[in-house]
């Protein structure tokens, strides 16, 4: 079902004016659910990460998922054909070509989404929001989660941790998805966690696949763990913000850009 | 006149956070139709989305911003029902609730104000505009020229993604619609104190169907 066929089932087609004012139906923090967003890049295992934690959590946890499409609800269909959660439980939002602003510059509609969700389904656990894959700039603001991951894969190439970014410098945890395929690509996984644990200065970075049950597992332990900090307050949520100062290695032995000003750099992948 | 200038720039700008960029304002489907190739095709069909619905959105903008500044807000529910007759694509009634409800959230968020309680949970984009206006210290007029300007600029921002144009052309086109813009938000403005009933009922019913078409696409890049 598409998101707006949904939405209109909560949008009666009449005046709703004798309803609550709006911010009665908006869920108070202290019932609300804990809010994982999942970046990175199109095709890196964005939707199968999020299977994957649906599928070994949802026995500890009630999770829901609102997933941000491009040109389809296609994220939306596979995570409900995965028969991992309820299918209503998974829910389309549709960003208009612009899956960087939906997460970061006008989160409104996922927030709305997400709200809806947490109605709906009360009490929710945890909400997984399915970034429209990007490009290595695009990061949730901490005005739509309380943590983050962004997933990379090895197929990408080896060397794109080392490049940083807000969300591969940032991300709450950086995910290296396909280690089953980096024999078939050339790239050492041992370097490429080496790099990523060099441009993250000490947050975590997991190297994982999904034919790999133990990687999988230590990717849920994760999720609890924060679950259990998010609910004692011990979480502090984090934004991996705008680019952090990185190295450019020159002739005269490099220089550091420091990018101030909160600009947005449109760097894709750069160097 | 300069009064309020600056409220209105706030409320017009396509970068307030509610959403806007999702939609096409019905340029998708026109195009994928073959109803609009090119800038003069694109010029056309603006001029003909801001003197039908874009105008009709603008007398209820009007309207709402009247009436909520003088406390009637049984009126304001009058004005949602009588939009929803003007609007008979289902498909159309409920994106404007959802924008009609994405703005609310902005901007009870960002200028808490009485006047938003007075309004219901999904609210037509029309209705809130002309109540946001009001809590802005703006008057129908602007809230009648705010949501005219959205309702070009909108499909106008859409253009560069969905057909082969020179952003300078989809601009120009927009600077020749500026004097437009004031006279039917005047005009709107004229039909702020009117009856529910009798406010202005222009529409545009091939946009209607294209609507309920695009709807039902399986691959699409704006929601409406
Ligand atoms: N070999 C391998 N393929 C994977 C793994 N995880 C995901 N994939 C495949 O990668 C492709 C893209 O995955 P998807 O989750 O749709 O990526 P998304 O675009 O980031 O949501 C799909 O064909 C998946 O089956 C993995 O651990 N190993
Ligand atoms: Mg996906």
């Amino acid at each position: 079902m598409r998101w707006s066929a949904k939405l209109s089932t909560l949008v009666p087609d009449k005046p709703a004016m004798e309803e609550n004012s709006m911010a009665k139906t908006t869920p108070t923090n202290e019932h609300r659910a804990l809010r994982i967003g999942v970046a990175g890049p199109v095709g890196t295992g964005k939707s199968s990460v999020i299977a994957t934690l649906c599928r070994s959590l949802s026995d500890e946890f009630v999770i829901g998922v609102i997933t941000n499409d491009i040109y389809t609800d296609e994220d939306a269909r596979f995570l409900r054909s995965e028969g991992v959660l309820p299918a209503e439980r998974i829910r389309a939002v549709e960003t208009g070509a612009c899956p960087h602003t939906a997460i970061r510059d006008d989160v409104t509609m996922n927030l709305i989404a997400i709200e809806d969700l947490e109605r709906d389904f009360a009490p929710l656990d945890i909400v997984l929001v399915e970034s429209g894959g990007d490009n290595l700039t695009a990061t949730f603001s901490p005005a739509l989660v309380d943590a983050q991951l962004f997933v990379l894969d090895v197929a990408g190439g080896g060397d794109v941790a080392r490049k940083g970014g807000p969300g591969i410098g940032g991300a709450d945890l950086l995910v290296i998805n396909k280690v089953d395929l980096a024999e078939h690509v050339d790239v050492d996984v041992g370097q490429m966690v080496a790099d990523a644990e060099k441009a993250r200065e000490g947050r975590p970075v997991l190297a994982i696949s999904r034919k790999r049950p133990e990687t999988t597992s230590q990717l849920c332990d994760w999720v609890r763990q924060l679950y259990r900090a998010y609910v004692d307050g011990s979480h502090a949520p984090v934004d991996p913000g705008p680019m952090a100062p990185h190295f450019h290695a020159t002739d005269d032995g490099g220089h550091v850009h420091s990018h101030e000003g909160g600009h947005t750099h449109h760097h894709h992948g750069h160097e | 006149m300069a009064q309020g200038q600056a409220a209105l720039l706030l409320l017009a700008d396509g970068r307030l956070p509610a959403g806007g960029y999702a939609h096409s304002g019905g340029l998708e489907p026109t195009v994928q139709a073959g109803r609009v190739s090119d800038a003069a095709g694109l010029e056309r069909f603006l001029v003909g989305r801001a003197e039908t619905t874009g105008f009709v959105a603008a007398a209820f903008a009007a309207a709402a911003c009247e009436r909520v500044a003088r406390d009637d807000t049984a009126a304001l529910s009058a004005l949602e029902s009588e939009l929803d007759a003007r609007t008979p694509s289902p498909e159309l009634r409920s994106v404007s609730r959802i924008l009609g409800r994405q703005l609310l959230r902005v901007m009870s968020t960002i200028h808490p104000h009485p006047h938003f309680a007075r309004l219901g949970t999904v609210p037509h984009q029309p209705v809130v505009m002309g109540v946001a206006a009001a809590a802005l210290g703006l008057g129908p007029r602007d809230a009648a020229l705010a949501i005219l300007h959205e309702s070009v600029a909108g499909p106008a921002a859409a253009a560069a993604k969905l057909m082969r144009i020179d952003p300078f052309d989809v601009h120009a086109a927009l600077a020749r619609a500026t004097e437009r813009l004031d006279r039917l938000a005047d005009a709107a403005a004229n039909h702020a104190d009117a009856l529910a009933s009798e406010l202005p009922s222009r529409g545009a019913p091939l946009s209607d169907i294209a609507a309920e078409h695009h709807r039902s696409w399986n691959v699409r890049l704006f929601a409406s």
